[in-house]
């Protein structure tokens, strides 16, 4: 039964935001208890050196000092190594990856011992008087050096530093290139980034010894995913382990992962029998926290005398640091089916070669895998443009794919629906693109030192990751499916318990708005809860832009189910059969005897009393959906960026943003545009702002906020937001994610922006972030070596 | 130890701290007022920003001890007998907030702002926030709440 | 980050807070906003054993001027420099620089004579007083004495402050001169990757001196003696840019992650260009 939208696609303000403006919000540095003990970490100076003595003994006798552990001391406490949950290959390399290093350190940052102390200033001055002795060897930090003949191994276990290569080939690529008029042949480099929640990590560890149950308060992403692997990982029963997230400070990928400094909180509260917390200090989470990105891609597109593409071919090095965290190795294959962008063609192949080094693990960082695909093929496509000689908004027009539901990519997937050309067209329209081009023209005739150039990314990402079987046949090593459960309470509200973990997105309001819609009732009268294992028990919890294409289905479908119930008791309750019903707004009503009538409200209070129901009909009102899709969802969108670069500093501004994205359906637009801005502005800093860089003995050199380039408002312009609604058939809202399309989106169109400005220099290429002094390096050395 | 008195919100606190403390921790921990968030050692992202004698600071770079006989205002001291700041109601409907780590930071930057300057630009505002970092919302619906703020304060003032 | 162990005393007047610095003898450090040692302290890469707080002593914190001599505190924080009026029409060129450092919160912190005596070569305070000519006093066990700028900073964190003193204020000469501040750096709330401070008199549309400090172009805050010379007569934006193009003259700066040493050569030359016709205007 259908009822009509109040909420949903309306206006509603955050339900999350009154505790979070007032100062009322509980996150993990927030918690305290009695007892509670306090843990700081002996972290490695060193990108790669044996561990010989650790000296204790000043440590220990520290004022405060409860315990200093080795990694020698706790070997005994795991039951198995840190989890990594993609083993991409069959044959790939897992190294061994204990929380607390043993016989070496791996990278600047490689816990070494543990100290705990009564208070946090205790356990830091403990920390300070740990001395290890180190035998420093020679470390690797980049991807072609930790390849090259004779590189310094990062693990003695493996015989070189590569760790699997993973392929994909659709179609007979070799003869799309042989048969091509045009191959362009490119390669680009992702810098590093560090994710930046503005959270630190953090984690508290609640031990019931008698009982043997664990609370864990974590600044997680993941809580459910974090119970099972807490349990393999400490070797404690999965029933005695509470994974609570409260509220996160963000996370953008970087909590999405089983760390370290999680099970040593666990074992140690084990092991003293006593709470004990750690929350990281930002120079310690710059280390110790996962990275992203940082790979080299060749990339190449065989295309005909016009442009029309036949063929891809990308080869992709990724970095994956020291160790395999969660899904390290499987965070490029997320682009794997996306080197082909929104375009047609023949054939396809991919490549990725993961190389260890010694530095922080990469994982998931916003976009994980998306947005290095979408970077290459954006800028790939704008070399094609030149190639050709056409204008980069034809190039793309010539070859997107066509409009319609379950297209063919030449990646392999189907892409659920498309519809490209209206998108773009609408962003030109935005942006006026004919005024620009005037524009840049003018101020090129006139010498004038500021320079504008227009960029363009006409991105397809995909998301709501999703079918359980799909995910299987890629090694990945748990479902995508999501859950919900949806309760009816006598008093006529609603319980929604969602499988999500929100950490800033929204879904308390959204899952309401959704809920509200379904059940007839007031947007006030719903309660979502979540990010509690023993309240909200079954969940895949919130990464890939996946809560609402997957979770929030979960809770539509599972209000479908109390409607259902609620139909047959309200038949019951008025003497008609359930067929007999219309449900509208709240309210059974019978077919043509609309004043017989029984709202959901008074059905919820007769299914709790239960003095009549229906024969066979179980008290209560409460029912439970697991959603897991039968596709992706491809959100798709166009970006517009004009630049203004000042030719005599290298400076480059931003002066106009256009985004037109394509998410389905829409919940919450506030929400949706506040997820494009933050994304278009995380990807806005990749392009102009960050890099994390390591000097050649390891040592991280961006190690703090102060030369890692976290963006201000200052430095960010606003954004100019429309959308398109082409709904997704991979579920029944046709909602397909939001969360990511920004970060992934933005950074092509930035970086096309810069080299069209560029292009009357003859300047065809440039590295990401392109920094002031690059950019006026490259203008110098285009002018012949006089700026 | 070192004996400080300070009010906090209006009400007076004193302790005895280690001359180490910071004043975000002897906020958080001490009077229990756990608002104001820490997101950094560097001084660089404004987790931590609190009026001090009615002057924005970075709580987490001024030692509890340097806070002695001040007059000192959180997050949880913004709201007038349960009245939210028009700050506070600008950044609920202008949705200036998602995770709401940095929100504190950034209400009391922004108050600290509109004192200083009450009909701030647009490009003024971006400034003047430049000493806050949000990885969440790209900063543009926090520009339009401090803007949207400004504007009813302004009004306020003008009919009061 | 937590600091490591420290004594912590209050002074209530120089003398004092002079007697505390003694007693605590040399890993004793005098404490003002705190914005330069704090940060330190908190990674652990400075460990006084006494901090002695400076910060109530408000007989410091002062902007006064007879005309010819503009005299300020060393416990005037930026932002009070920054919104001073009167140090606006006296002085632009301190006020202009005061406005850039930092962010609001750190300019309501921060200390001139904190900035100073902290003699980061990329601080921004240290090159505008040099471009002043000012002096700073400095007051030990045994009084006071006057120290001109130009000799003042010795190296990368290290002046003319000596072990048991204090600087307790700055004075500027008034010439009437027009002054800027051009700070070039990737984010609003960073340090200076280079900064030009120009203080100008023009006669006449034309330069008749000027005086270009740099932040940043080496360990201490350099003078651009040769483009200063150059820039007397300058009355256009050639003539003007020729001027600057003599940075050149000056030591090769450093090269570090945030730019080469030609970058900042360049950057150096367009922000004297800059500053100069901003000053002129």
């Amino acid at each position: 039964m259908a009822t009509a939208e109040k909420y949903v696609g309306g206006g509603v303000l955050r339900k999350e935001d009154p505790k979070l403006v007032t100062g009322q919000g509980t996150f993990v540095e927030s918690i305290t208890l009695p007892g509670m003990l306090h843990v700081a970490f002996v972290r490695s100076p060193y990108g790669a050196a044996t561990i010989g003595a650790v000296d204790t003994v000043a440590a220990a006798e520290s004022p405060g000092v409860v315990a200093v552990l080795t990694g020698e001391d706790l070997a005994g406490e795991w039951a198995a190594g840190l989890p990594m949950a993609w083993p991409v290959t069959d044959d790939i390399r897992i190294p061994d990856h204990w929380p607390v290093a043993k016989d070496a350190v791996r990278y600047v940052g490689d816990a070494v011992a543990v100290v705990v102390a009564r208070t946090r200033e205790q356990a830091a001055d403990g920390a300070d008087l740990v001395s290890v002795d180190y035998e420093e060897r020679p470390a690797v930090v980049d991807i072609e050096s930790a390849r090259a003949d004779g590189a310094p191994r990062v693990h003695d276990q493996f015989e070189d530093n590569d760790c699997y290569t993973w392929a994909l080939t659709n179609g007979d690529v070799d003869a799309a290139f042989t048969k091509a008029d045009i191959v362009v042949t490119e390669r680009y480099t992702q810098p590093r980034l560090i994710p930046n929640a503005i959270e630190p990590r953090g984690v508290v560890v609640q031990p019931v010894p008698a009982a043997g149950d664990y609370t864990i308060w974590s600044a997680t992403q993941i809580p459910h995913i974090a119970k099972v692997l807490f349990a393999l990982t400490a070797g404690i029963p999965e029933a005695k382990v509470r994974v609570i997230a409260p509220d996160v400070g963000g996370g953008f990928g970087s909590k999405l992962n089983i760390y370290a400094e999680e099970i040593v909180c666990l074992v140690l509260a084990r092991r003293l029998g006593a709470p004990v917390k750690w929350v990281a200090t930002r120079s310690e989470g710059y280390v110790a926290t996962v990275h992203g990105r940082d790979q080299i891609q060749e990339m190449e597109i065989a295309a005909d005398t016009d442009g029309r593409i036949l063929g891809y071919r990308a080869k992709i090095l990724a970095n994956m640091g020291a160790y395999l965290q969660l899904i390290t190795p499987g965070t490029p294959l997320l682009g794997a089916f996306l080197f082909c962008g929104s375009y047609g063609g023949e054939a396809y192949h991919f490549e990725c070669t993961g190389v260890f080094t010694n530095t922080t693990p990469t994982d998931a960082y916003r976009g994980a895998g998306r947005p290095e695909a979408t970077y290459a093929i954006e800028r790939a496509i704008d070399a094609l443009a030149r190639a050709v000689g056409v204008d980069p908004v034809e190039i793309r027009k010539r070859n997107f794919l066509p409009t319609g539901e379950m297209v063919p990519s030449p990646g392999g997937l189907a892409f659920d629906t498309t519809d490209y050309e209206q998108n773009l067209d609408r962003a030109l329209e935005i942006v006026d693109y004919d005024s620009v081009r005037a524009e840049q023209r003018a101020r090129r005739e006139s010498g004038d030192s500021k320079i504008i150039g227009v960029g363009l990314s006409t991105y397809v990402e995909m998301c709501g990751l999703a079918p359980s079987q799909v995910l299987g046949s890629l090694n990945y090593g748990a479902g995508g499916w999501d859950a919900a459960t949806v309760r009816m309470l006598p008093t006529g509200q609603a319980e929604v318990v969602t499988g999500s973990s929100p950490h800033g997105q929204g879904h308390v309001t959204s899952w309401s708005q959704i809920a509200a819609d379904a059940l007839g009732i007031g947007f006030d009268d719903v309660t979502v809860l979540h990010g509690d294992t023993q309240v909200a028990p079954h969940g895949m919890n919130t990464c890939g832009s996946r809560s609402l294409s997957v979770g929030g289905i979960a809770v539509h479908n599972a209000c479908g189910r109390v409607v259902d119930k609620a139909s047959r008791i309200a038949a019951h309750l008025l003497e008609v059969a359930p067929d007999d019903l219309e449900f509208e707004g709240g309210t059974f009503s019978v077919k043509g005897v609309p004043d017989r009538q029984a709202t959901i409200q008074e059905v919820a209070y007769a299914a709790w009393t239960a003095h009549s129901l229906p024969e066979g009909e179980e008290p209560g009102l409460t029912e439970h959906h697991v959603f897991d899709p039968p596709n992706f969802t491809f959100p798709f969108g166009s970006h517009i960026c004009v630049v203004e670069i000042d030719t005599e500093t290298g400076e480059v501004e931003i002066v106009r943003y256009v985004a037109v994205d394509d998410c389905g359906n829409v919940v919450n637009p506030q929400i949706v545009d506040g997820q494009v801005h933050g994304g278009v502005a995380q990807g806005i800093a990749a392009a102009l702002f960050e890099e994390a860089t390591y000097a050649e003995d390891g040592t991280l050199q961006t190690s703090s906020m102060l030369n890692y380039l976290v963006p201000s408002a200052a430095e960010l312009p606003s954004f100019e937001l429309d959308r398109t609604v082409t709904p997704s058939n991979s579920n029944p809202m046709g909602v397909k994610g939001i969360g990511e399309a920004g970060t992934i989106a933005s950074t092509p169109a930035v970086m096309n922006a810069v080299l069209d400005a560029l292009s009357h220099f003859g300047i065809t290429d440039m590295s990401i972030p392109a920094t002031p002094e690059k950019v006026w390096t490259a203008i110098r050395d285009a002018k012949g070596g006089a700026a | 130890m070192t004996r400080i008195s300070l009010s906090i919100n209006g009400v007076s606190h004193e302790a005895d701290v280690e001359p180490r403390t910071l004043l975000v921790y002897f906020l958080r921990e001490c009077a229990g007022l756990t608002g104001t968030h820490v997101g950094c050692d560097t001084t660089s992202c404004g987790a931590c920003t609190v009026l001090m004698d009615g002057q924005t600071v970075k709580a987490c770079n001024v030692l509890a001890v340097q806070a002695d006989g001040s007059e000192v205002t959180t997050v949880e001291g913004l709201a007038t007998n349960g009245d939210w700041h028009p700050l506070q109601t600008a950044f609920h409907e202008e949705h200036g907030l998602q995770c709401g780590f940095c929100t504190p930071g950034m209400l009391m930057a922004s108050v600290g702002i509109l004192a200083e300057n009450p009909d701030p630009s647009e490009s003024e505002v971006r400034h003047a926030l430049e000493g806050n970092l949000c990885r969440c919302t790209g900063y543009q619906n926090i520009v339009n709440a401090v803007l949207a703020a400004a504007e009813q304060l302004r009004s306020s003032a003008a009919q009061g | 980050m937590i600091s490591a162990p420290f004594d912590y005393e209050r002074a209530d007047s120089v003398a004092a807070a002079l007697e505390l610095l003694r007693q605590g003898g040399e890993d004793a450090r005098l404490l003002a906003g705190g914005h330069s040692l704090l940060p330190l302290m908190r990674l652990r890469l400075a460990r006084p054993t006494l901090l002695v707080d400076i910060g109530r002593l408000d007989d410091l914190k002062y902007i006064s001027g007879d005309g010819d001599t503009l005299e300020i505190g060393a416990l005037t924080t930026h932002h009070d420099l920054a919104d001073s009026h009167e140090l606006r029409d006296a002085c632009p060129l301190l006020a202009d620089t005061a406005s850039q450092i930092g962010d609001p919160q750190v300019r309501h912190r921060g200390t001139i004579g904190g900035s100073v005596a902290h003699a980061d070569p990329a601080s921004d305070l240290p090159t505008a007083l040099l471009a002043l000519d000012a002096e700073f006093i400095v007051q030990g066990a045994g009084g006071s004495r006057s120290v001109a700028a130009g000799d003042f900073f010795h190296g990368p964190f290290m002046c003319a402050v000596e072990e048991g003193e204090m600087l307790t204020a700055v004075r500027v000469p008034l010439s009437g001169a027009r002054g800027v501040y051009r700070k070039f750096h990737r984010r609003a709330q960073d340090w200076a990757i280079v900064g030009v401070a120009a203080s100008v008199q023009v006669e006449s549309g034309a330069v008749a001196s000027a005086s270009i400090g740099l932040t940043n172009m080496g360990g201490t805050p350099l003078r651009a003696a040769a483009v200063e010379d150059a820039l007397v007569g300058a009355t256009d934006t050639g003539s003007i840019a020729t001027a600057a193009s003599r940075v050149a003259d000056l030591p090769h700066p450093h090269d570090d992650e945030q730019a080469s040493a030609d970058y900042r050569l360049h950057i150096a030359e367009i922000l004297i260009g800059r500053a100069v016709r901003a000053a002129m205007a």
